[in-house]
C-alpha cells in the first residue's frame, strides 16, 4: 500500500493537535514520525487508522480517498503502547481474532495463528494468557494479531515504550528483521531518536502539530532543517552567536562568513562529535581548559571552556581520551568541524 | 499464606473479621434456626410447607428474579451510558441512581403506588389493560426500583478502568460494534455484572417496606415471604415465622452460592478452558 496525505487537520476543541500535515509514504516503506510527546504524532497515526476523523485534509490509500470509510475497511493494523491484548483470550484467541470477526473457519484461523505465532518467534506459546507473557512478548503478540488480517499497512504507536532500554534495542532490531522480511508498509510513531534512525528509510520529525523535516535518517542528523529539528536530534551545543564583518562569532570560535548584516542574532548548533579537540595546537587552535570530564562508555564527553562565559561540550573516543591524556584542567585546543546556522527574523 | 504480605497484620484481621461476623451475622442466624427447633416435625413441615407459604415462597423468589434480571439489563445499559457519554445533567442522574438507597422504603412504597395506581403512569397502562398496583407486576416494580443501583454501583467503575484502545483494537481488526462489545467489553464486565445481579436479587428477596403498599398482599396472589413472617409474629406464632425464615434463609444463600460460582465461571472458563 501506499499512503498520501494532504493537508491533514486535527483540532480538539480549540487545542490544533496537527496542523496541515502532508506526507507521502510508498510500498514496503518503513517511516517514523519522530518528535516530542504531545507534538500530534499518535493522532496523526490515529487519523490514517480512521480512530479519528480530520477536521480538513485528505487521506488515500493506493490513490483512493478513504477519508470518510469506516475504521473496519481500512485494512490497517495498529499497534497500541500498552499492547491492548483481550485479557479473557488465550494468545492464539487473540491473533486470531480479525479473522474470527470476519467469519473465517475455526481451523482455517488457528492454522494461521499459529504461522504468524511462529513468526514472531513465539511458537508453542498459544494456549498461554496474555498476563503470563513479558512485556516484550505481549508487545510481540499484538504485533502477530495486526497481521493476522493481512492488512496493507502497519501502523505502529510507540510499540516499545513501555518497555526497558535494553529490550527496545533488541525488539528494535528483530522489527528491522520482520520488516525486511515481511515487506510491509510500516509507519512508526515514537518520541525516541534512535529508533527512529535506526529502523527508518524516511523519518518525518513533528513539532507542535506540524512536520519540521522529512528526510533519510542520516540527513535529519546531518543536515537539520530547522533549529527544532538540530536540537532535538541528536546531542547538540546550542550557542548564539552574532555577525561581525560577515562571519560569525560565539567567543574565540569563528563559524565561516555569510552574507547577512553586521550585529544579526544567529543561533549555532553543533554536535559534541564534531568538536576534534586535541592536546597540541595544530588543525585545532582555540584554546581552551578541560573543566569535567564524563565516562560514558566508548566515549567521554568533556566539557571545555574557552574563556569566561564559552564552554562547549566535546565527545572524544575513550582511547583517544587516554592516549591524549586528558584530564581535568588541563589545556587543549579545539575545533568544531561541522556547524549548523539558523538565522532569526529579528536582528539585535 | 507463606508469602510475606506488605501489610502486616494478617493474624489480628482475620481474627477481628471472624469475631465480627460471628456477632453481626453468625449468631443472630444461628438464635433462629434455634428458635425452629422448638416445632416438632410435623408442625414445622405445617408452618413451612402449607399452599399458602408455597405460592409465597414462588413470589418472593419469581419477582426477585426477574426483578435482579430486568436491573442486569437496564443496569449494564445505564452504567455504560453514565460512563461513556457526556451530556448536561449528567452529575445529577448518576446522583439519582442512589436514591433508591437512600429513600426509606416505605415512602419508595407510597410514591410507588400512587403512580401505579391512581396515577398518570397507571391509569394509562390500566387503559392499555395492564394492571401494576396490586398485582405480580407491582412487586417487580417496586423490587427493579430498590435494586436499581447495585448493578450499576458495581459495573460502572469496570467500565471507567476499560483501556479504550483494546475496543479500538478489535475495531481496527474488523470487528463491528456490536462484535466488539460481545467479544471483548462483555466479557470483562460480566463478573461484576453477575455480583451486582445477586446483590439486587438478594435485597429483593428480603426488601418489606416498599412492596406491601403496592402489592395489595392477597394471600396465594400477591403475599411475599417477608409479609408472612411479620404476619406470623403478629399474630404470635414465633416458631412459625423462624420457620419460613429458616427456609428462606437457607433458600437465598443456596442461590446466592449458586450465581457466585456462576460469576466465578464466567470469570475463568474460557481461562482454563484455553489454559488445557
Ligand atoms: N482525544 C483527545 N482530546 C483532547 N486532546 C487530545 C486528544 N488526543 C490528543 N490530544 C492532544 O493533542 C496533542 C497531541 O497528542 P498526540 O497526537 O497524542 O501527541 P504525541 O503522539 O506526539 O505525543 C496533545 O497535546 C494531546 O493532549
Amino acid at each position: 500500500m501506499n499512503i498520501k496525505i494532504e493537508h491533514l487537520r486535527k483540532n480538539f476543541s480549540d487545542f490544533t493537535a496537527v496542523n496541515d500535515v502532508s506526507f507521502t509514504v510508498s510500498e514496503s516503506e518503513f517511516v517514523t514520525l519522530l518528535g516530542p510527546s504531545g507534538s500530534g504524532k499518535s493522532t496523526v497515526l490515529r487519523l490514517i487508522a480512521g480512530l479519528e476523523s480530520p477536521d480538513s485534509g485528505i487521506i488515500e490509500v493506493n490513490g483512493e480517498d478513504v477519508t470518510r470509510i469506516p475504521v473496519q475497511e481500512r485494512k490497517v493494523g495498529f499497534v497500541f503502547q500498552h499492547y491492548a491484548l483481550f485479557r479473557h483470550m488465550s494468545i492464539l484467541d487473540n491473533i486470531a481474532f480479525g479473522l474470527k470477526v470476519r467469519g473465517v473457519k475455526r481451523s482455517v484461523r488457528e492454522a494461521k495463528a499459529k504461522e504468524l505465532l511462529h513468526l514472531v518467534g513465539l511458537s508453542g506459546l498459544d494456549r498461554r494468557m496474555p498476563t503470563q507473557l513479558s512485556g516484550g512478548q505481549r508487545q510481540r503478540v499484538a504485533l502477530a494479531r495486526a497481521l493476522a488480517p493481512e492488512p496493507g499497512l502497519l501502523l505502529l504507536d510507540e510499540p516499545f515504550g513501555a518497555l526497558d532500554a535494553r529490550l527496545r534495542k533488541e525488539l528494535r532490531s528483530w522489527l528491522k528483521k520482520l520488516h525486511e522480511r515481511i515487506k510491509l508498509t510500516t509507519l512508526l510513531v515514537t518520541h525516541d531518536q534512535e529508533e527512529a534512525l535506526e529502523l527508518s528509510d524516511k523519518v518525518l520529525v513533528m513539532n507542535q502539530g506540524r512536520i519540521e523535516q522529512e528526510a533519510a535518517p542520516q540527513a535529519i542528523f546531518d543536515k537539520p532543517a530547522t533549529e527544532f529539528v538540530a536540537a532535538f536530534v541528536g546531542e547538540t551545543n546550542r550557542v548564539e552567536a552574532i555577525v561581525q564583518d560577515g562571519e560569525v562569532y560565539w567567543g574565540p570560535l569563528r563559524f565561516g562568513s555569510y552574507y547577512v548584516p553586521d550585529g544579526s542574532k544567529v543561533t549555532v548548533h553543533f554536535r559534541p562529535n564534531d568538536v576534534y579537540v586535541a592536546s597540541q595546537p595544530g588543525e585545532a587552535h582555540t584554546a581552551g581548559v578541560i573543566r569535567s570530564i564524563l565516562f560514558l562508555g566508548a566515549t567521554e564527553s568533556l566539557e571545555i571552556e574557552l574563556d569566561k562565559g564559552h564552554t562547549i561540550t566535546a565527545h572524544v573516543p575513550t582511547g583517544v581520551a587516554a592516549q591524549s591524556g586528558f584530564h581535568l584542567g588541563k589545556e587543549v585546543y579545539v575545533s568544531v568541524t561541522r556547524s549548523h546556522i539558523f538565522f532569526s527574523l529579528g536582528s539585535a | 499464606m507463606k508469602d510475606k504480605s506488605v501489610i502486616p497484620g494478617f493474624g489480628p484481621t482475620l481474627g477481628f473479621t471472624i469475631f465480627y461476623l460471628s456477632i453481626l451475622v453468625v449468631l443472630p442466624l444461628s438464635m433462629l434456626i434455634l428458635k425452629t427447633t422448638s416445632l416438632t416435625w410435623p408442625a414445622f413441615w405445617e408452618a413451612v410447607a402449607s399452599p399458602r407459604v408455597l405460592a409465597a415462597y414462588r413470589l418472593s423468589f419469581g419477582a426477585s428474579l426477574a426483578a435482579a434480571s430486568i436491573n442486569l439489563v437496564f443496569g449494564l445499559l445505564v452504567a455504560w451510558v453514565l460512563v461513556r457519554y457526556p451530556f448536561p445533567g449528567k452529575g445529577f442522574i448518576d446522583m439519582l441512581i442512589d436514591l433508591p438507597f437512600a429513600l426509606p422504603t416505605a415512602v419508595a412504597g407510597i410514591a410507588l403506588t400512587t403512580a401505579f395506581s391512581s396515577g398518570p403512569i397507571g391509569r394509562t397502562l390500566e387503559s392499555m389493560g395492564i394492571n401494576v398496583a396490586f398485582t405480580p407486576l407491582g412487586i417487580i416494580v417496586a423490587l427493579t426500583f430498590i435494586g436499581l443501583p447495585f448493578v450499576v454501583r458495581t459495573v460502572q467503575p469496570v467500565l471507567k478502568d476499560l483501556d479504550r484502545d483494546v475496543e479500538e483494537a478489535a475495531i481496527c481488526l474488523g470487528a463491528n460494534r456490536w462484535q466488539t462489545f460481545i467479544n471483548v467489553i462483555l466479557p470483562v464486565l460480566l463478573p461484576a455484572a453477575f455480583s451486582g445481579f445477586a446483590m439486587a436479587f438478594a435485597r429483593a428477596l428480603g426488601e418489606y417496606g416498599s412492596v406491601v403498599f403496592i402489592a395489595g398482599n392477597l394471600p396465594m396472589k400477591t403475599e411475599i415471604t417477608p409479609l408472612l413472617i411479620i404476619t406470623k409474629l403478629e399474630q404470635y406464632d414465633y416458631a412459625g415465622a423462624t420457620a419460613i425464615a429458616t427456609v428462606m434463609l437457607f433458600s437465598s444463600f443456596a442461590v446466592l452460592f449458586l450465581i457466585n460460582r456462576l460469576s466465578w465461571w464466567a470469570h475463568t472458563q474460557r481461562s482454563s478452558k484455553e489454559a488445557l
